[in-house]
């Protein structure tokens, strides 16, 4: 009798154990800015870049189903993470997706890192998420500020603009990005005139740019984002500061500024970028499916890194065949090397830093644009090996101990 | 050249003229909060909506009809302020009998809901416009360049702000206006149909705020939140004036304009913040306002 009980408990968990293989279930949750500011750079794009990695993929091949699930965190870190813990607690989602807004993702990093999950960040910029709060949790994809300033700052001090002046948004974002790009400048020879901070979403930028253009400096840097920074370039056309022989650095430009502003008002802007749509027939191929739901609309590279994202995270998966254990799925993802039709090979450091290239664009002139998105010229392409920070100047625990 | 508090006379002369341009729009938009509070007692919420539209109405205009900015600015305030008439027929009149709460809360909400249909087809990043051409350059005015955009749209809406006024406080029309605001009753005993002048007076003010969000797009990002960026502002300025005040609403958008530019000299971190300084000190020592009639 009781041999037989054994029996059939032994069988039984034979069974259960083999349903759980044949699907294995993985969710996604893709956590943004869906309705204000950070939307065009992520919102229901980066859902649908998750979409397309998961059809991609093909999870049916793979004996897995992969749902996703998507939020709003209204750029507020509390509500960020009130949601993901909800996510974890209740809808047992595996991983989370993009983040856009730098405090509301060093607040998701810690939720993460304490569940055990998955965080692959795209949208948020700060260079702390593989520095001093870095976690064994997270991959940092698509791009960071030191990325940023490096890019930018590096190349445009080399090419003649060693005297700076800074519009700098007055919050944690903007200056970190002044301080990097400050340290770029003078690492590379390059002098800063001065500097002025102004608050978060101005309208007016008038007064801030004759204060830039008194300075005399031959680079204006924008350390700011969004619709500061289309305001500043566009009233900074109007005062004839590009015009008088200035010209302005946008630290953090998406494709969606350049759009936004109009090749007119952009041109001749550098900024860096890890990914532009018109890069090669693989990112046009992709970027046309994309635009099956998004018509009219161009992928900011944040998008692109949530696709890419999704896809390397899934074939670790599917590598380990369980979703469970968050630090070995990531552990998983920095053994493998990643490749894929948007960022091309690469791989991910021991920090959670996605290592690849980096592109030093130039803003077309209306003259040079052909068809709509051709907004870009390639003036320089960065190596992946210089265009992030080196391990060694992280401040990462996790890579010195 | 003299310095003024360790600032450069240069520096300063410039800010000033750039603080009344900032306050050019800051009167033009809450004179038609001013008009609209004074003849409807409605908080119109939508204001900032509505500029908003004003400046959208431009571009689609542009892109798709090929109509240039100066036709842009006769027709955008008309199409809008039909759209602000169909608003007030369908749901402001309901309200208006009621406490002013029900028609701040019916336009915050009509406000949220326009916002949130352009976001949804426009996005959010904003959309090109550009300057004129016959407005395009600047002059060099010794301590600063001054785009000639700007010192049209200082001249533009000076002359606006001046017309209305006299419009409401000195012709005939405007003393209509005026009388059917204290007593409805009466005037319409005169013959007067004052449903509908209410109802025109609403799409005029609503007119003034896409006229000035046609004379925003060349400068500012347009894009759907661009209202609600600069509403708020304008609220603290028209609270500052005195609620339904034409001329306090007039005068005081230019000078804290002004008072605006001067802080982003001195200390530009507070820039956004000093209006509403201001406002609290008026509030607690003039609670109707620098020009209002005491309730």
């Amino acid at each position: 009798m009781r041999l037989i009980a054994t029996l059939a408990l032994a069988a039984t968990a034979a069974l259960t154990s083999a349903a759980h293989a044949e699907d294995l279930t993985v969710k996604l949750g893709v956590l943004n800015d869906m309705s204000s500011l950070y939307a065009d750079i992520g919102g229901q794009g980066s859902v649908i870049a998750a979409k397309m990695a998961v059809e991609d993929f093909n999870p049916a091949a793979h004996g897995m189903k992969v749902e996703i699930v998507s939020a709003d965190h209204l750029n507020k870190p509390d509500v960020g993470s009130n949601i993901v813990r909800q996510w974890f607690d209740v809808d047992h989602v595996d991983a989370v997706l993009d983040v856009p807004t730098s405090s509301v993702a060093l607040a998701v990093n810690e939720v993460v890192r304490e569940k055990n999950k998955v965080f692959l960040v795209s949208g948020a910029a700060t260079s702390d998420l593989t520095g001093a709060k870095c976690s064994p949790n997270t991959v940092h994809w698509t791009y960071d500020t030191w990325m940023l300033a490096n890019g930018t700052g590096k190349a445009l001090v080399k090419s003649g603009g060693d005297t700076w002046f800074f519009l700098t948004a007055d919050y944690a974002f903007g200056h970190a990005l002044e301080r990097d790009t400050t340290a770029v400048v003078l690492a590379n020879g390059g002098r800063v005139l001065g500097s002025v901070a102004h608050p978060l979403n101005t309208q007016d930028f008038s007064s801030f740019l004759l204060q830039a253009q008194a300075s005399k400096a031959k680079i204006i840097g924008l350390a700011n984002a969004g619709g500061d920074t289309d305001n500043a370039i566009k009233q900074g056309a109007e005062f004839g500061i590009t015009a008088g022989g200035q010209h302005f650095a946008g630290l953090l430009v998406f494709i969606t500024d350049v759009q936004a502003l109009g090749l007119k008002t952009a041109q001749g802007l550098v900024l860096t970028e890890t990914f532009y749509w018109d890069m090669n027939d693989a990112t046009r191929a992709w970027t046309k499916r994309w635009q099956v739901e998004r018509p009219g609309k161009f992928p900011a590279m944040t998008v692109a890194g949530v696709y890419a994202a999704t896809m390397h995270y899934l074939k670790a998966v599917a590598a380990l065949k369980s979703a469970t254990d968050g630090k070995a799925v990531v552990a998983k993802m920095k053994d493998m090397p990643t490749d894929d039709p948007l960022f091309g090979k690469g791989y991910i450091r021991a920090d959670g830093r996605k290592i690849h290239p980096a592109y030093l664009f130039e803003v077309k002139t209306p003259e040079e644009s052909k068809y709509p998105g051709d907004d870009y010229k390639l003036r320089a392409t960065i190596p992946a090996e210089e265009a992030f920070r080196p391990m060694k100047d992280d401040n990462c625990p996790m890579v010195t101990n | 050249m003299f310095e003024i508090f360790g600032i450069p006379s240069q520096a300063l002369f410039g800010q000033l003229l750039l603080g009344l341009i900032n306050g050019s729009f800051y009167a033009l938009l809450s004179l038609g909060l001013a008009v609209i509070f004074g003849m409807l007692n409605i908080i119109n919420f939508t204001h900032g909506a509505q500029y908003m539209m004003g400046a959208f109405c431009a571009y689609l205009l542009l892109q798709y009809f090929g109509i240039n900015y100066w036709a842009a600015l006769v027709i955008v305030p008309i199409v809008i302020g039909v759209l602000g008439i169909l608003i007030e027929r369908l749901f402001l009149q309901h309200v208006s009998k009621l406490d002013h709460l029900y028609g701040l809360i019916l336009t915050f909400g009509l406000a949220l809901i326009i916002e949130g249909l352009f976001r949804n087809y426009y996005g959010s990043s904003g959309q090109p416009y550009q300057v004129p051409e016959a407005l395009q350059g600047g002059r060099n005015l010794g301590f600063m360049f001054l785009p000639n955009y700007r010192a049209w749209v200082i001249a533009f809406s000076l002359l606006i702000c001046l017309a209305t006024w006299f419009a409401i406080e000195r012709t005939r029309l405007g003393s209509y206006l005026r009388a059917a605001t204290e007593n409805p009753t009466l005037v319409r005993a005169f013959g007067i149909n004052v449903p509908r002048m209410v109802t025109l007076t609403y799409g005029f003010g609503v007119g003034l705020a896409a006229l000035a969000g046609v004379m925003a797009a060349p400068i500012y990002n347009v894009s759907p939140q661009m209202g609600s960026d600069l509403i708020i502002v304008v609220f603290a300025v028209v609270v500052i004036g005195g609620m339904g005040s034409i001329m306090g609403a007039i005068i005081t958008g230019f000078v804290l304009g002004i008072v605006e530019g001067l802080t982003k000299v001195f200390f530009p971190e507070a820039s956004n913040t000093v209006i509403f300084v201001i406002m609290v000190i008026v509030l607690l020592v003039r609670p109707a306002g620098m020009f209002g009639r005491t309730a």
